[in-house]
């Protein structure tokens, strides 16, 4: 049980992702002060588009699109930041092996 | 927070791109050195929740909504140079996947939120647990401050960035965006509190981990 404990605390965090619909659609901080004060206009589209705005494509679903989304970058995440200690680490727990 | 493409300056990409890799050049080689191994799996768990947690904006007055940055948690369970890490490892994730966040904006991104975020974070939580011993409260308070602190410095980087790109004039951005992170801030103040209360039930002994410092 106790060293399962960071797989219960996936678990609550794709959980979280799933409520992702639920979030306020209205625009952030940022946004809302660069349409406010009239430089919203200056930003550029990307150059690409992924998973463009939290919202996987294709799937026209948009709540379940979003939950797709936020699965996806939930998991890339722990296992980039898990993968990326680990790499971390490897040397020492060798010098240590 | 995350700054688009377009709203900043050749200079001000440089600069800011120039400072992030070199705060993720350190933050690589002091967690190398000192991260423990009970501590690998909460870095990807830090990682997953802040991303997960992000998406949830919540409103505030008018019309405006915001989301937590999640730097202070992270900070505050894994020290600064870990919490950079963090955050970059999101920023980037976020910027090159989902499109949040300009690919020329990320170094400036990372510099806010990650590098400011976390540091503000990490020496408020410790200024208050260190005034207010280390209980449960003080925990708390600290956690609330340094949360609070860290969106607000992040938005005063975020608003100078965009003057000094001449995207606005600093008279203009810098009260708007204070403004309305101060705001947010009490939001992020309200779920990094909320987190680290459920840690200190669950697994207090991730709060005794030795964070990672440089030197030390």
């Amino acid at each position: 049980m106790k060293s399962k404990w960071w797989l219960i605390s996936l678990l609550v965090c794709l959980a979280v992702a799933c409520i992702s619909p639920l979030a306020s659609s209205s625009p952030d901080g940022l946004e809302r002060v660069a349409e406010d004060k009239g430089f919203l206009g200056l930003a550029g589209d990307a150059p690409y588009q992924v998973i463009a705005d939290y919202v996987f494509p294709g799937i026209a679903n948009e709540a379940l699109a979003t939950i797709l989304a936020g699965i996806i970058g939930t998991l890339v995440l722990f296992g980039a930041a898990y993968g990326l200690a680990w790499l971390l680490t490897l040397k020492r727990r060798r010098a240590l092996a | 927070m995350h700054i688009p493409d377009g709203f900043l300056n050749v200079a001000t990409v440089a600069t800011t791109a120039a400072v992030s890799a070199g705060g993720i050049g350190g933050a690589v080689r002091i967690v190398g050195k000192k991260l423990g191994e009970k501590q690998v799996p909460l870095m990807g768990i830090l990682a997953a929740f802040i991303f997960a947690a992000q998406m949830l904006n919540f409103p505030v007055a008018g019309g405006t909504s915001g989301h937590v940055i999640g730097a202070a948690l992270a900070a505050i369970l894994l020290g600064p140079w870990a919490a950079v890490l963090i955050m970059s490892c999101v920023l980037i994730a976020q910027c090159l996947i989902f499109q949040d966040g300009g690919l020329l904006a990320l170094g400036a991104n990372i510099f806010n939120m990650g590098i400011v975020a976390s540091f503000s974070a990490y020496y408020v939580y410790k200024l208050i647990t260190w005034l207010a011993g280390n209980a449960r409260k003080s925990t708390l308070v600290g956690g609330f401050a340094a949360a609070w602190v860290s969106v607000f410095l992040a938005s005063i980087f975020c608003a100078v960035e965009l003057a000094v790109s001449g995207s606005s004039p600093l008279g203009v951005v810098l009260p708007a965006m204070a403004g309305v992170h101060a705001l947010i801030g009490i939001g992020e103040g309200l779920i990094t509190t909320a987190v680290l209360g459920l840690v200190l039930a669950t697994r207090a002994d991730l709060l005794q981990l030795q964070r990672i410092r440089a030197g030390g």
